[in-house]
């Protein structure tokens, strides 16, 4: 990139200085207002104080409380089981949707492109509301064909979960098929491979970190939704961001605090994660 | 939807490679029709059907659900409501947004990544825990108020309030903002600007009638960006607005789960006008930039 000085010039040294000064301080003030929020949060986890919003001496309790609290954990359980299952049923069909959408030519295929690219556009409440309607509109079909009365409850989280996040490993897969080399496949099936062993042999093992990449995203998007999980979940399950949005609409306390600091780091620990997937991939 | 274009190959092999093809689409196609296409369709359906005494749906087909929704005052001001703090919201995330995006773009190469990779950290984590945040700093005896208190002025109500609301949706959607502006000012010609100045013009004149309009590509996909997610969020207006403030999403929320009874072929038809007034948006936004501008 080119110096900025050298655009100042005519105007003088001093007020390029200033004006980046400027720029400089206001970054900084950003990454302040960015960061403090969850630098109080995670400090206030360890705070004495019954109410969490005040610094009153160092405290272990409420993460011990926390452990100690079967609905939430529970309700962690739930979610974690939601988030895995997700992410292997939605890689699986996303990575084979994404090969299909590079590699193949076929009538539809535009159409297609946009379907995939709408659960990412369109609002999430919408797509929530939407999936709510469904649940309940073909629950009452199948009652009054058979009689069994179906609630919602963890798989139609599961099934809501996979179907916005197809999309999203689509594209990072797609991404990832980009940059392939087709010759190493041509390669392959000139040696007397079968497309059976091409793709096992060749083709996943290169897209590996896109695939992981896809994964590590699924799994992030559906254990940081709210929204969805709220609207397709059944009253007799609990999932973590639904019950920590009950509990918050209620009252502030360091219990929340603390709950949420293990989310905070739970989500930090799968980004670094896939930032070190992709460096890999990368080299 | 299986015609394959190389036309040339032999039958055979042709016939193998579509097998291959609806092997590979059907399993997520089918999951997107019956999980995302038809339930956009009972949406949809819904939308001209009539609400019950206690809430279940009753089927008719009636444009009474579109003619509420444009007639009540009750809908007409969440809208106005959630098009203002909307663009409020947008404003402050383009203001704010704009400089640090070009700070980040000025800095040394080295840094770049590392500040850009700041920015996005926040907005990885959920949602949910950073609104909660700011109720924490907010409360009536949190950080800001013991400070208050510490300088001798009197303790605020900051939440819930609209202004609690406008912090918590800028700082939940500012990264939308910087990521397409960091793009387009990253490929913006620093020496065009020095050239502006051997013409006269002054920084400002640079400002904005060359660096704003050659960035406004930017500036467009992230104001698409911030201005979706806020309009149709329920969490931030119901946390750090209590019942203060109404919009969009609010409303949907209450129509589909709170209101007694729920009134779904109602809330079905605001959610669909919603998503085509926000698709047009999209539309806009696209038709008005080229491909490598987005």
């Amino acid at each position: 990139m080119i110096d900025f000085s050298v655009s100042n010039r005519t105007v003088g040294g001093e007020r390029h200085t200033v004006g980046r000064r400027v720029l400089g301080a206001h970054a900084w003030l950003t990454y302040i207002f960015l960061y403090a929020p969850i630098v109080v949060l995670v400090l206030f986890s360890f705070t004495k104080d019954s109410f969490g919003v005040r610094w009153t001496g160092f405290t272990f309790d409420w993460y011990v409380r926390l452990f100690n609290d079967t609905r939430m954990m529970r309700a962690a359980g739930n979610t974690l089981w939601v988030a895995l299952v997700t992410t292997i049923v939605a890689t699986v069909m996303g990575t084979l949707m994404a090969i299909a959408m590079e590699r193949y030519r076929f009538r539809g295929r535009g159409g297609l492109d946009a379907l995939l690219y709408l659960p990412i556009v369109i609002p999430e409440i919408v797509m929530a509301l939407a999936l709510l309607a469904f649940f309940s509109f073909s629950f009452g079909i199948i009652e009054s064909i058979t009689g069994v009365t179906l609630r919602m409850n963890i798989w139609t989280v599961i099934m809501s979960h996979v179907a916005f996040c197809i999309s999203f490993v689509v594209v990072v897969v797609r991404a990832s098929l980009k940059g392939f080399d087709m010759r190493l496949e041509e390669a392959a099936a000139d040696l007397g491979a079968d497309p059976r062993t091409i793709f096992w042999r060749v083709t996943l093992p290169l897209i590996m970190p896109g695939v992981i990449g896809g994964a590590l995203l699924a799994f992030t998007l559906s254990l940081d939704d709210f929204i969805i999980s709220f609207f397709t979940v059944g009253p007799g399950t609990n999932l973590l961001p639904v019950e920590v949005y009950g509990r918050v609409k209620r009252a502030v306390t360091p219990a929340i605090n603390a709950i949420s600091t293990l989310m905070l780091v739970l989500s930090m620990l799968l980004i670094f994660l896939s930032q070190f997937v992709q460096r890999r991939a990368n080299r | 939807m299986t015609t394959l274009a190389p036309d040339e190959l032999p039958i055979a092999q042709r016939n193998a490679a579509r097998r291959r093809l609806q092997l590979l689409l059907a399993p997520g196609l089918g999951w997107l029709v019956v999980f995302f296409v038809i339930p956009l369709i009972i949406v949809l359906l819904y939308s001209f059907a009539a609400p019950g005494p206690t809430g279940q749906v009753i089927w008719t087909f009636s444009f009474d659900n579109y003619v509420t929704l444009f007639g009540k005052d009750l809908y007409f001001n969440a809208y106005t409501r959630s098009l203002v703090i909307g663009l409020q919201t947008t404003v402050l995330c383009l203001l704010i947004g704009y400089p640090l995006a070009l700070h980040v773009v000025l800095a040394d190469p080295k840094w770049r990544t590392v500040l850009l990779f700041l920015v996005l950290i926040p907005f990885w984590t959920n949602f949910l825990v950073r609104t909660y945040a700011w109720m924490l700093i907010l409360s009536n005896n949190g950080i800001i108020n013991g400070l208050l208190e510490l300088l001798g002025f009197a303790k605020q109500l900051l939440y819930p309030s609209e202004g609690a609301v406008l912090v918590g949706l800028v700082y939940g959607n500012l990264p939308f903002m910087v990521l397409p502006l960091y793009a387009s000012l990253s490929r913006f010609d620093f020496t065009l600007l020095e050239a502006g100045s051997d013409l006269g013009g002054n920084g400002w004149w640079r400002f904005w009638h060359i660096m704003f309009p050659l960035t406004l590509p930017g500036i467009v996909a992230g104001s698409v960006l911030v201005f979706i997610p806020t309009v149709g969020q329920f969490v931030v207006s119901d946390l750090l607005g209590g019942a203060k403030v109404d919009m969009l999403g609010n409303l949907l929320q209450r129509l589909f789960t709170r209101s007694n009874p729920p009134n779904w072929p109602l809330g079905s038809a605001l959610a669909l006008v919603f998503m085509f007034f926000l698709t047009f948006i999209v539309i806009l936004y696209f038709r008005n930039t080229t491909e490598d501008e987005r």
